[in-house]
């Protein structure tokens, strides 16, 4: 689903945020990324997302090589992941369910399939009867799932979440992961960026270290 | 991407599948495009003050202009009843005798460049200006009429133009005996040609004005770009392409543009309707039917076309200039 084949990347100033890093996530697998901050997890994200180009190597999505992808056929791709943000990036002059249906207007889905599929991701996380409420009428873990709901209201095979527990007491976060591993039993793959290693290392998934830049464990070949 | 077969074998399934696909793409189009329109026009709504202040802007700098072609229109309109067929008048020397007068009138009717002649001896001259000019009791105390003999002379069809008319005035001019020869048309073309000018006046204030609307209506919408700068980068993060963003910020600046031109139809065809009754009374002291024409049905719709082209414009400048510029990271 995933390969990064010796990537790097360097920013304009000078800062080396990724070196040589390569890995393969396989479809179906959730993986998380770990590292102190500034390690070049949430680069990696980027990389994925398009958001950042790579300074050397190449990275590979759903079998698409992303040096290949110009700007125009960026939206495309992102249409195919869902992201989830550590600051929800919620548009707090909508309601909820318009930041759910978000991305389903983006790809085009008609009013019916929208209200269909906005229920069916707001019942999910379990905030189907907010659905007429604006966002900062939501907790700090409430806001945070309506971000998953948007990130998997499109139904993408890939499932990107960056510190998506960053702001949240242990409790709560546990619930969050729980729900992406919820997403990857029914055949999501899940990438997260995260540094609580108390809570992710009690999962059975594959951790992926990365310090200043390089990969230490986790390179999953095969 | 997925492929599609044409052969024949292939599902009917997927065939109508993508038919349905087009359809459905085209039918979310037009969702979008309603969903972007009533979005902006409400977003424009919501802060009624501001919102005014920018049509009134547009709308009075659309006025300008507008309102003065209007009045030139109407100038035109009343003075296209004055283009008369050119004349030219022959005042005779004061010395020449009636007789003589009536010899020259002779010889300038048998030119074939003229169609008819007139004389208006000075005692008829007098008689006329006596009961035109309300000047009777003056003119009486007179010992001498001041008037000169007069020919009227009006050129053949073929000699009507301004060119040839004036070289009819150089030849008459010449004949012994003229004091003067004056072509009367000639106020018609100085107003003609001062209208012209005013009409080119016109087209470059409203050149102007057109330009400040659009800046106008490009820095606003630049503003409201700013003031969404996070939800255009949410947009984009979760797959929008940059039509996506683009589509409300061209809907807001269509209606600026609309909304402008509407106050600028209401306010050129108020300020008719209060011209209205002192021209009209103005008009009857001259003996004169005129009345103001408005901008009408058809103008009124050009205008809001107008403002519709320049308010959609001047926001596809300011969001081909800043949407670029926002991208997350």
């Amino acid at each position: 689903m995933i390969t990064f084949d010796r990537v790097s990347k360097r920013y304009p100033e000078g800062h080396d945020a990724l070196r040589e890093v390569s890995f393969s996530i396989k479809p179906d697998e959730m993986v998380f990324v770990t590292g102190h901050s500034g390690a070049g997890k949430s680069t990696l994200l980027k990389l994925i997302m398009l958001i950042e180009r790579p300074s050397r190597g190449q990275i590979i999505v759903n079998g698409q090589n992303l040096k290949g992808l110009n700007a125009r056929k960026t939206p495309q791709l992102r249409r195919d992941i869902g992201v989830v943000f550590q600051n929800h990036q919620l548009l707090f002059d909508r309601s909820i369910f318009d930041n759910v249906a978000l991305p389903l207007l983006i790809a085009g889905y008609q009013h019916r399939e929208i209200g269909r599929r906005v229920r069916a991701a707001l019942d999910k996380v379990g905030l189907l009867e907010r659905e007429r409420d604006m966002p900062v009428t939501l907790s700090g873990g409430e806001q945070q799932r309506v971000g998953i709901a948007r990130a998997v209201v499109n139904k993408p095979r890939l499932l990107l979440a960056d510190e998506p527990t960053g702001n949240l007491d242990p409790a709560l976060s546990a619930e969050i992961m729980q729900l992406f591993a919820h997403f990857n039993q029914v055949g999501v793959t899940v990438l997260v960026a995260s540094h609580d290693l108390a809570l992710i290392s009690r999962m059975p998934h594959r951790i992926i270290t990365l310090r200043g830049g390089r990969l230490i464990t986790g390179t999953g070949e095969g | 991407m997925k492929r599609r077969s044409k052969t024949a074998t292939a599902p009917r399934e997927g065939a109508s599948q993508s038919r349905t696909g087009w359809r459905d793409r085209l039918r979310s189009w037009f969702l979008h495009h309603r969903l972007s329109a009533v979005d902006s026009l409400r977003r424009l709504l919501t802060s009624p003050f501001s919102s005014l202040l920018t049509w009134m802007v547009i709308g009075i700098a659309l006025a300008l202009p507008v309102g003065m072609a209007v009045a030139l229109d109407n100038a035109r309109s009343l003075s296209s009843g004055w283009d008369s067929p050119a004349q030219v008048s022959l005042f005779l020397r004061s010395e020449m005798s009636s007789e003589a007068a009536r010899r020259l009138e002779e010889v300038v009717r048998q030119r074939e460049d003229v169609a008819a002649t007139r004389f208006v001896s000075r005692e008829d001259a007098l008689k006329e200006f006596q009961q035109l000019s309300g000047f009777a009791d003056v003119l009486r105390h007179l010992d001498d009429n001041p008037l000169p003999n007069l020919i009227v002379v009006s050129p053949s069809a073929a000699r009507l133009s301004a060119e040839s008319a004036r070289t009819l005035q150089t030849e008459l001019a010449a004949q012994p005996g003229v004091e003067r020869a004056i072509l009367d048309m000639e106020w018609v073309q100085r107003l003609n040609s001062l209208m012209q000018l005013s009409r080119c006046l016109v087209t470059a204030l409203g050149a102007l004005l057109a330009l400040g609307v659009l800046l106008v209506i490009g820095n606003t919408i630049r503003l409201a770009i700013e003031n969404r700068r996070e939800e255009i980068v949410i947009i984009k993060l979760v797959g929008g392409s940059d039509a996506f963003v683009r589509r409300p910020f061209l809907y807001t600046g269509l209606w600026y543009g609309l909304g402008g031109a509407l106050i600028s139809w209401a306010a050129v065809s108020l300020t008719l309707w209060w011209l209205r009754q002192p021209l009209s009374a103005l008009a009857l002291l001259y003996q004169s039917n005129f009345s103001l024409q408005g901008l009408g049905p058809v103008g009124g719709l050009q205008l809001l076309a107008l403002g519709g082209s320049l308010g959609l414009f001047g926001a596809w400048l300011a969001v081909a200039r800043h949407l670029k510029a926002i991208q997350p990271g």
